[in-house]
């Protein structure tokens, strides 16, 4: 079991990381998220005081939508093509399948989002110390994002418009998240990356038996 | 082989708010063959994946011993994969012997699935069902896409499967050459 559990996750992984025609991968969430952070200190000045101000939340929102990105690809071609199905016959759980996935997408795009940080933060004129917390913060975070961004992929998965109703269905549940990693970067705000990230673990553990369930009612 | 058995008790489906079958019930051993027969709409398919577990029934139950095995119009293999690569998948998964041989495959494993015709991807999954080591075979419309040569193969196949010992249950509109096939017609049990 445990083999073929190892071999589905680096699939998981390959697919999401490299992508495939019609899949993108890990390159465009990274790209989006840099475009954000690249396009912000144009549309609001050169005001460095103000970037520094409103930078690390604005690396969180762009986070966000770019953890929105690959939506439509985390579940929905693998059960259209009948991979889900198949696993379920050879008695893989769902739940482990969700799992795994969480992982892949989280690798896929929390960390490439990590190694990104350092760069969006010079765009927006963040110090070291603002820098560190947005990266602890994305640690804590992205985890919880990936798990929700999976949940809502088998939940819409199947549905005419599925990816653009994910992406409004995936926004207010991340409100915490986005609320917390934004309020560790205001003074004091150790609290808040607590909070962030007991909302990214309850996130990480109920989204594979929701994740599982959606996939077992798209069947019926 | 394992001993192996595929019984349905008093099957009923319910698709949406229309009864589709019901009292549908067979027995089936080692070496045994069904042919679920019936025009398209009927069931065919969701009976087929109620005996896979991969739908409730609406009544009744199915009992099995033996790993079953289960090939529809989807291949599930990587469009995008060479060939090889994408049955290497699934033989990582089901630690199964290559059984490719039957199925003309050896040619076409360096090419990308998607770049394969209808009737090569048919018999790419069917060669995925034979190298499963699965010993009840569940084949959606196996001769769909599969020209008589290929047909014949597949149907040869089966016949081989059953020899060992396994179980096949066939859901096809086309008649079968197969020794002592029973066959259970959908029509029998309109609602």
């Amino acid at each position: 079991m445990s083999r073929a559990l190892w071999t589905i996750f680096r699939r998981d992984l390959a697919l999401l990381l490299q992508g495939a025609p019609g899949r993108g991968g890990a390159a465009l969430p990274l790209l989006f998220f840099l475009a954000v952070a690249m396009l912000y200190p144009f549309a609001v000045g050169p005001d460095a005081r103000l970037l520094a101000r409103t930078g690390a939340g604005l690396i969180w929102v762009a986070a966000l939508l770019a953890a929105i990105l690959p939506l439509d690809r985390l579940v929905e071609p693998d059960l259209d093509a009948g991979f889900f199905d198949q696993w379920a016959l050879r008695g893989i759980s769902e739940e482990l399948l969700m799992l795994l996935r969480i992982l892949a997408h989280w690798l896929s795009f929390g960390v490439p989002l990590m190694l990104a940080a350092p760069l969006a933060a010079g765009l927006l004129n963040l110090d070291g110390a603002q820098l560190q917390t947005v990266e602890i913060g994305l640690l804590l975070g992205t985890p919880g994002l990936a798990a929700i961004g999976v949940t809502i992929s088998a939940l819409t998965a199947g549905l005419r418009a599925g990816a653009a109703l994910g992406g409004l269905l995936a926004i207010p549940l991340a409100v915490p998240l986005l609320i917390f990693g934004a309020g560790s970067l205001q003074p004091g705000g150790d609290g808040g990356l607590l909070l962030l990230a007991a909302a990214s673990m309850a996130a990480v553990a109920i989204a594979p038996f929701a994740a599982a369930g959606a996939i077992r009612a798209g069947r019926e | 082989m394992q001993p192996c058995r595929l019984a349905a008790y008093d099957l009923a489906c319910r698709r949406g708010d229309r009864l589709l079958f019901k009292a549908v019930g067979f027995e089936l051993h080692q070496g045994d063959a069904l042919q679920l027969a019936g025009p398209n709409g009927i069931g065919k398919s969701s009976l087929m994946r109620i005996l896979a577990g991969l739908l409730r029934a609406y009544t009744g139950r199915v009992e099995h011993e033996g790993q079953r095995a289960l090939s529809d119009e989807r291949p599930a293999l990587d469009a995008h994969r060479a060939l090889g690569e994408a049955l290497a998948f699934w033989q990582r998964i089901d630690r199964a012997g290559e059984a490719r041989a039957d199925f003309g495959l050896e040619d076409l494993l360096d090419v990308p699935v998607r770049y394969l015709s209808t009737g090569q991807r048919k018999r790419a999954a069917l060669a995925r069902l034979a190298a499963s080591g699965a010993q009840i075979w569940l084949l959606d419309e196996p001769l769909n896409g599969l020209d008589a040569h290929w047909g014949a193969s597949m149907q040869a196949a089966i016949e081989a499967h059953r020899a060992l010992g396994g179980i096949a249950v066939i859901a096809s509109h086309q008649p079968l050459q197969l020794q002592t096939l029973r066959t259970l017609a959908l029509l029998d049990h309109l609602v």
